[in-house]
């Protein structure tokens, strides 16, 4: 048991470190966050910019430990969030390197790396959330491709996105889990049609896209015919497992910035507020420790995420929304003020309870697949 | 980096189960809960395995391993309930003749409060003006000491809240096992009651604070940093009263009787966390360091 980072994963950090610190003061000004392309464009070329300092495979070709080291300097620093490359980098990405063919991962990990490609995700259905595996999204074979007729919902980045990892019944008379395939849809084919949908923040942070009769190659398929389900849960695993890692460390920032504001305005002579300031500390360096036995874990399997990411992402995402309830109590008035970062943040972590599967559902999980508890509502 | 026990850690870790099965089964802990005393047999055969020894240098007699050695002792010591002033008795080794060897039983003033004062050889701190109080554990007599509580400050202090952590979390491990295996067996409507998602989701949180303050103890048994050893103890406080609360409920009525063992957890539980740095103070520590 040990938290010491060898030599080498430290020589790792120490160039990353210096190089940061060169490349953050000659970023461009962060754009309107409702403004999605703008965005796409700054987050892309973030991308870009790892990319050509020979940091972007991190996502999938270094250690996890390295990758973990990655998050933790790019956050500790301020750097930009994956953002727009959320999907490619964190689960798409992952997935097509865990399952893909050696084409497949020629064709689309590259572009997402160096941040020419951007990708969304189309799983869940207008009567397909939580029980995804309901999906009806239709395919007719039609010669060397599919032919998708549907509609997807809560698609987030869908409006600037080029690339879907697309969710599709392959197989209507086999059983729910049985006939899914998972595919790579490019989001500009003839019949993908987006509508933007607004998010309670004000943004149109995800979207509703609707397919009628898209054709999707036949080669698109990652993974078998009607076995999309088990890649499916490469996807999730990779989604709650490890995507949120950085997010972490982003909340010990923020928590220290708070703890600042506090002291210049006076709020943190109120000891209700000062210890429960303390107790999220104390949550959040824990949240860090258990990432840290997460990746250990991982490292030492050698691959994917496993149950314990739904540990992780049941404690994570209720202490988030706990953390911008207590900024709401630092800031005052100001929290009622839509040009402060700190209230939007606090509109957006509304939603890390819901998706990548809501706390219920992650429950659900841990009883079940960990616990060992019997199937069933 | 590898957060992981190591080899020796598992082994060590299963050596001191088996070890605290045969010396301090079911049996043995509802006998002391009848006749709560601390049994010097216990404690010289705890001593003779090194329970006590374990951080002292070989060429002291010792076994000469590290704090997150002992972390892993005590967890397993909060997992079967294992009575009396352990910590004191462990941290007193190299400094108390005969702690080491279990000869002798060390308790400490903690936080206006001192376990087993009557039953100790030697007891750390002032004792002046103690008044017996009918303890909530039956297995944790306690007496009062006037005075307010003193800052942490050394060394051996945090070691005593993070070991007392320790246990915790081998109090919440347990407690979420036999919450799970009573939900696997008790059937109602037909079916085993942890195939509902309510009682499945009370288990889940289990797990969850389990394992977050195991991590927590785990890491700050690495660092030894005091603003992590408040964290981690806030954390496992927080993890051992909450879920022996949520055992006992998954337990329904039977939860209830003074047979099922979730009140004894429980007690033990409410015991450790206000000894030794309390929430408000482990809070403000915490605090203090952002
Ligand atoms: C900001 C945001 C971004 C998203 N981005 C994407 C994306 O990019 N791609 C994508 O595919 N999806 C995305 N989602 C969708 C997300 O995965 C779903 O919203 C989520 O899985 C819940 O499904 P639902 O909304 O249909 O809710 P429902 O499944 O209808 O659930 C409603 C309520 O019922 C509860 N519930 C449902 N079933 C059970 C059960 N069996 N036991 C107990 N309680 C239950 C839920 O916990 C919830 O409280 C996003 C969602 C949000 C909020």
């Amino acid at each position: 048991m040990d938290l010491a980072y060898s030599a080498e994963e430290e020589d790792f950090r120490v160039r990353l470190r210096e190089w940061l610190a060169a490349a953050l003061p000659t970023l461009p000004a962060r754009p309107d966050p409702l403004d999605w392309p703008a965005r796409r464009a700054y987050d892309c070329g973030w991308q870009r910019r790892l990319y050509d300092a020979g940091y972007a495979d991190v996502h999938w070709d270094a250690s996890p430990t390295q990758r973990l080291i990655f998050l933790e300097e790019t956050e500790l620093a301020g750097a930009p969030y994956v953002g727009a490359n959320f999907v490619g980098l964190l689960h798409a990405g992952p997935t097509i390197a865990a399952e893909g063919t050696a084409e497949q991962r020629a064709r689309w990990l590259p572009p997402v790396l160096r941040g020419d490609e951007v990708w969304c995700q189309g799983f869940s259905e207008p009567d397909a959330g939580s029980d995804l595996a309901s999906l009806r999204t239709r395919v007719v074979r039609d010669g060397d491709a599919y032919v998708v007729s549907g509609s997807k919902i809560w698609t987030s980045h869908a409006e600037v996105a080029d690339w879907c990892e697309l969710l599709v019944r392959t197989d209507p008379g086999a059983a729910k889990h049985r006939g899914i395939s998972w595919l790579a849809m490019p989001m500009d084919a003839p019949g993908v049609t987006v509508r933007p949908l607004r998010t309670l923040a004000g943004s149109t942070e995800f979207a509703e896209v609707f397919l009628d009769e898209v054709r999707v190659p036949v080669a698109n398929r990652v993974g078998e015919e009607n076995d999309g389900w088990r890649v499916t849960m490469v996807t999730l695993s990779f989604e709650r497992g490890t995507a949120f890692v950085g997010e972490v460390v982003a909340c010990r920032r923020l928590l220290g910035e708070l703890a600042r504001t506090a002291r210049e305005n006076g709020t943190w002579d109120d000891p209700v507020l000062r210890r429960r300031l303390g107790r999220l500390s104390a949550e959040f360096r824990a949240l860090w420790r258990l990432t840290q036995a997460n990746v250990s874990e991982a490292q030492a399997t050698g691959g994917v995420p496993g149950a314990g990411g739904s540990v992780f992402k049941l404690h994570y995402s209720h202490a988030r929304q706990e953390l911008y309830e207590a900024a709401a109590g630092v800031l005052g008035p100001d929290a009622l003020d839509l040009g402060r970062e700190w209230t939007l943040d606090r509109l957006s972590s509304l939603s890390y309870t819901i998706a990548a599967g809501t706390s219920q559902i992650q429950r659900d999980i841990v009883a079940e697949r960990i616990l060992g508890l019997p199937k069933g509502r | 980096m590898d957060f992981r026990l190591g080899e020796d850690q598992r082994a060590l870790r299963k050596g001191v189960r088996e070890l605290l099965g045969r010396l301090f089964d079911r049996e043995a802990l509802r006998a002391a809960v009848d006749s709560p005393a601390v049994d010097r047999g216990l404690w010289r055969e705890l001593g003779a395995a090194g329970f006590f020894a374990l951080r002292l240098p070989e060429e002291e007699g010792g076994v000469g391993l590290g704090l997150p050695e002992a972390v892993l002792v005590f967890e397993e010591a909060g997992r079967v309930l294992l009575p009396g002033p352990l910590v004191a008795t462990h941290l007193a080794a190299g400094s108390v003749p005969g702690a080491a060897e279990g000869d002798v039983v060390v308790t400490e003033v903690g936080e206006g409060l001192v376990p087993w004062l009557d039953e100790a050889d030697v007891v750390l701190g002032s004792a002046e003006g103690a008044v017996p109080m009918r303890s909530v554990d039956p297995l944790t007599p306690l007496h009062r000491v006037p005075g307010a509580p003193a800052a942490v400050s050394t060394t051996e202090g945090w070691e005593a809240v993070l070991l007392t952590a320790a246990e915790q979390v081998g109090s919440a491990e347990a407690t979420t096992g036999k919450a799970v295996s009573y939900a696997r067996e008790r059937e109602q409507f037909g079916q085993v009651i942890g195939g509902f998602q309510a009682v499945k989701h009370l288990c889940a949180g289990m797990l969850v604070r389990t394992e977050l303050a195991r991590a927590a103890v785990r890491a700050a048994s690495l660092t030894v940093d005091p603003v992590e050893i408040a964290g981690a103890k806030l954390l496992a406080d927080e993890a051992a009263t909450a879920n022996a609360r949520d055992c006992l409920q998954v337990h329904g009525g039977m939860g209830f009787t003074w047979e099922a063992d979730v009140h004894l957890h429980l007690k033990r539980a409410w015991v450790r966390a206000e000894l030794l740095l309390p929430a408000a103070r482990a809070e403000e520590t915490v605090a203090a360091g952002l």
